[in-house]
């Protein structure tokens, strides 16, 4: 294993060396201002090893070590309608954003008018300064080499603007499917600027559609302007032979209101690198996930957030059901920095292990330097309330439904928070698929367990 | 309806009952009273199916079936309810979807098509009128939150819904104020018919002036020690357990 990875940490390497006059091409200079120093500090660190202070658990050279080819201009097969279909939402009307294998997808993109949806270098070229200002402000700071990995050769992605009191009247639905004959690794890198006091909904849809085995390290930076309001939902289902390293910063000025939720539903191996920095007085955020690890997946969420001010709030939940071998790891840290008094920080993780392999580790973390602040965390690993599945036969409901109603009880909680209620019945849906489909049905992807 | 042979059980490995023996006929009524930890409360897990619970011998036979062989939910299917001593809370279980659950699978089980939502929502309501539930309580998730007065209208709710052949009511009456007892009492007693038939564990005397019964059983040290008409009730709460386990351990 670290003879396989140090050999991909030098290929990597070398392949940036190579390419690195293709990679710069007609990109804008902030990017590749910022590529020597990234490909410099993965040089010099590696991979995050396993049981550092950010990967506790988890091993992301096993998800690099797979072998994949590369592409460094637009690899865009055409997709499939029908498999477009599965991500239609019922009932909900959503403007369409396609990102194909990280590239943008123009021709099947249409947004509000007044919000901007194009590529990262063209949102380069058409606001410099909002761009300059925000690009890698947030992903430099990072101690991650697979942050720096992804600004290093990073040439495709989003650059989304809602402007200044811009209300979007539909969710923006973000389609990001990996696709082709292949196996591919991708470095998609994704601006997200929501202007003061606009108000808009996101759902971003990561999906695998063919059976290749993808790489997908997205990064996304995005700030939530004074006043702002942005709900970020994220459906992650990735096949079996996949993985997906997700990186989401957010920062958000004052008084700006932030709603994550993040539906892991499948994936070989899912890395979700979730975090928040309030930077502006009473900004507050709220952040929830649920993840429903089977087979062999491992899904490991890292939330990292920051108090830099005083008056913030977070409000932090995330559930796992594990089932089969699957592995699940959450990590929680809260600084609550010196002047951030008033701080109100809550954490709560709680997992279910359904099966006796299963495996969840969860860790929180706070980091409190000021005096006058509410903070409170919990995490619970359990199993099935043994005494409601008895209650439930009682009642004449068999022990496999009694399961599945108890699974999908707990993931409720998390589907309840979601503000789009057509959304929230389809999250339902999904989990309910994935919980009673089994196995060999869900090898793919887990939206065809419908049919 | 209900036939118990010299049954005997368990819980880690150490005896609870020791020999019940018992028969009850379609439509009656039959109380088993006894002092705490005589095996009231084993009898009805093991009678349902509870896996807690180790049958080391007997036999019980319900409507001509070998009980001790079926999973709990096919008991309950058969007919076979219990009102338990502490309704489980389930969040996120709305009682709406549970009861819908449980009714199809037992139409299910007796060869008829789910029931049309229709119909369903009428059932709800006229058999939350029956236990004076508010209807809200049914929107909500199982038990959760409930008072315990609320906790045991809702299992007799469930019971209504249900329609078991065999009810067995384990001290339904615990943490119940007086009106509460009546109102869950008289739910039971409009519920029964000449083909139904009812177990009720209780502590005192008091549920039985709502709920009459035809037997009287005193259980003690896992055994059945004494057998009577409804006059017995009244006899133990006079004279309390004392007698009954003097008479028993002189043997």
């Amino acid at each position: 294993m670290d003879e396989q990875k140090e050999k991909m940490e030098k290929s990597l390497s070398a392949l940036y060396d190579k390419y690195a006059e293709t990679i710069a091409r007609n990109m804008p200079e902030a990017m590749n201002n910022a590529r020597e120093a990234a490909i410099g500090y993965f040089k010099e660190n590696g991979f995050p090893k396993r049981g550092s202070e950010r990967y506790k658990y988890t091993d992301v050279a096993e998800a690099y070590t797979r072998g994949y080819g590369y592409s460094f201009t637009p690899f865009m097969p055409k997709t499939d309608r029908q498999f477009m279909f599965r991500c239609t939402v019922p009932n909900l009307d959503t403007y369409i954003v396609t990102i194909i294998n990280g590239w943008l997808d123009a021709e099947n993109t249409q947004v509000a008018d007044g919000v901007v949806a194009t590529s990262i270098e063209n949102g380069a070229k058409l606001y410099p300064d909002l761009f300059n200002k925000y690009y890698n402000r947030q992903a430099e700071k990072r101690t991650d080499s697979t942050i720096a990995l992804n600004t290093a050769f990073s040439r495709s992605g989003l650059f989304l603007y809602i402007p200044d009191n811009l209300v979007v009247d539909k969710p923006i639905q973000i389609i990001n499917i990996m696709l082709g004959p292949r196996p591919m690794m991708i470095n998609q890198r994704n601006l997200v600027i929501a202007g003061r006091g606009s108000q808009s909904k996101i759902l971003l849809c990561d999906h695998t559609q063919t059976e290749q085995k993808f790489l997908l390290n997205n990064v996304s930076e995005i700030a939530l302007q004074q006043d702002a309001k942005l709900d970020c939902y994220n459906i992650q289902n990735f096949n079996d032979q996949s993985s997906q390293i997700s990186t989401l910063m957010f920062e958000q000025e004052a008084n700006s209101h932030l709603l994550t939720n993040t539906l892991t539903l499948h994936g070989h191996f899912v890395r979700n690198n979730l975090e928040v920095l309030l930077k502006g007085e009473h900004a507050e955020s709220e952040i929830y996930g649920l993840s429903l690890p089977t087979g062999h997946q491992h899904i490991d969420n890292y939330i990292y957030i920051d108090h830099a001010v005083p008056n913030c709030t977070s409000y932090e939940l995330y559930k796992n059901v594990l089932d089969g071998d699957a592995t699940g790891a959450f990590n929680g840290y809260v600084l609550v920095r010196p002047d951030a008094q008033k701080t109100n920080a809550m954490q709560t993780n709680r997992n279910i292990c359904v099966s006796p392999s299963a495996r969840m580790y969860s860790k929180p973390q706070l980091e409190i330097h000021a005096d006058d602040v509410k903070c409170s965390h919990g995490s619970t690993i359990g199993q099935l309330d043994e005494q409601a599945l008895f209650y439930m036969r009682q009642r004449g409901i068999g022990e496999w439904e009694s399961r599945m109603m108890l699974m999908s009880a707990f993931a409720h909680e998390i589907v309840s928070t979601i503000r789009i209620p057509a959304l929230a019945n389809s999250y339902a849906e999904l989990i309910d698929n994935r919980l009673r489909s089994n196995q060999t049905i869900c090898d793919n992807c887990s939206l065809r367990c419908g049919k | 309806m209900l036939d118990i042979k010299d049954l005997r059980a368990s819980i880690d490995g150490k005896p609870i009952l020791k020999g019940i023996n018992l028969h009850i006929n379609a439509g009656e009524i039959h109380a088993i009273m006894g002092p705490n930890g005589s095996g009231k409360s084993t009898l009805s897990s093991v009678l349902t199916g509870n896996s807690r619970f180790t049958v080391d011998g007997g036999e019980v036979t319900f409507l001509g079936k070998n009980l001790l062989e079926l999973p709990p939910e096919d008991r309950a299917r058969m007919g076979l309810f219990m009102s338990f001593q502490y309704p489980v809370e389930i969040p996120g279980v709305s009682m709406v979807n549970f009861m819908r659950a449980a009714v199809n699978e037992k139409r299910k089980f007796n060869g008829q098509l789910p029931i049309s939502a229709q119909d369903y929502l009428k059932m709800m309501r006229e058999k939350s009128q029956l236990v004076e539930i508010d209807s809200r309580l049914t929107s909500r998730s199982v038990n959760e939150g409930f008072s315990g007065g609320e906790k045991k209208k809702n299992e007799i709710f469930q019971m209504a819904m249900l329609e078991p052949r065999l009810s067995i009511l384990d001290e339904t009456d615990s943490g119940l104020d007086i009106d509460a007892l009546r109102i869950v009492a008289n739910g039971v007693n409009k519920l029964k018919t000449p083909e139904t038939s009812a177990i009720v564990i209780t502590h005192y005397q008091r549920l039985l002036d709502y709920i009459v019964p035809d037997v009287v059983h005193v259980l003690y040290n896992g055994q059945i020690v004494k057998t009577g008409g409804k006059e017995l009730a009244l006899e133990l709460e006079k004279k309390g357990y004392d007698w009954i386990k003097s008479e028993f351990d002189n043997k």
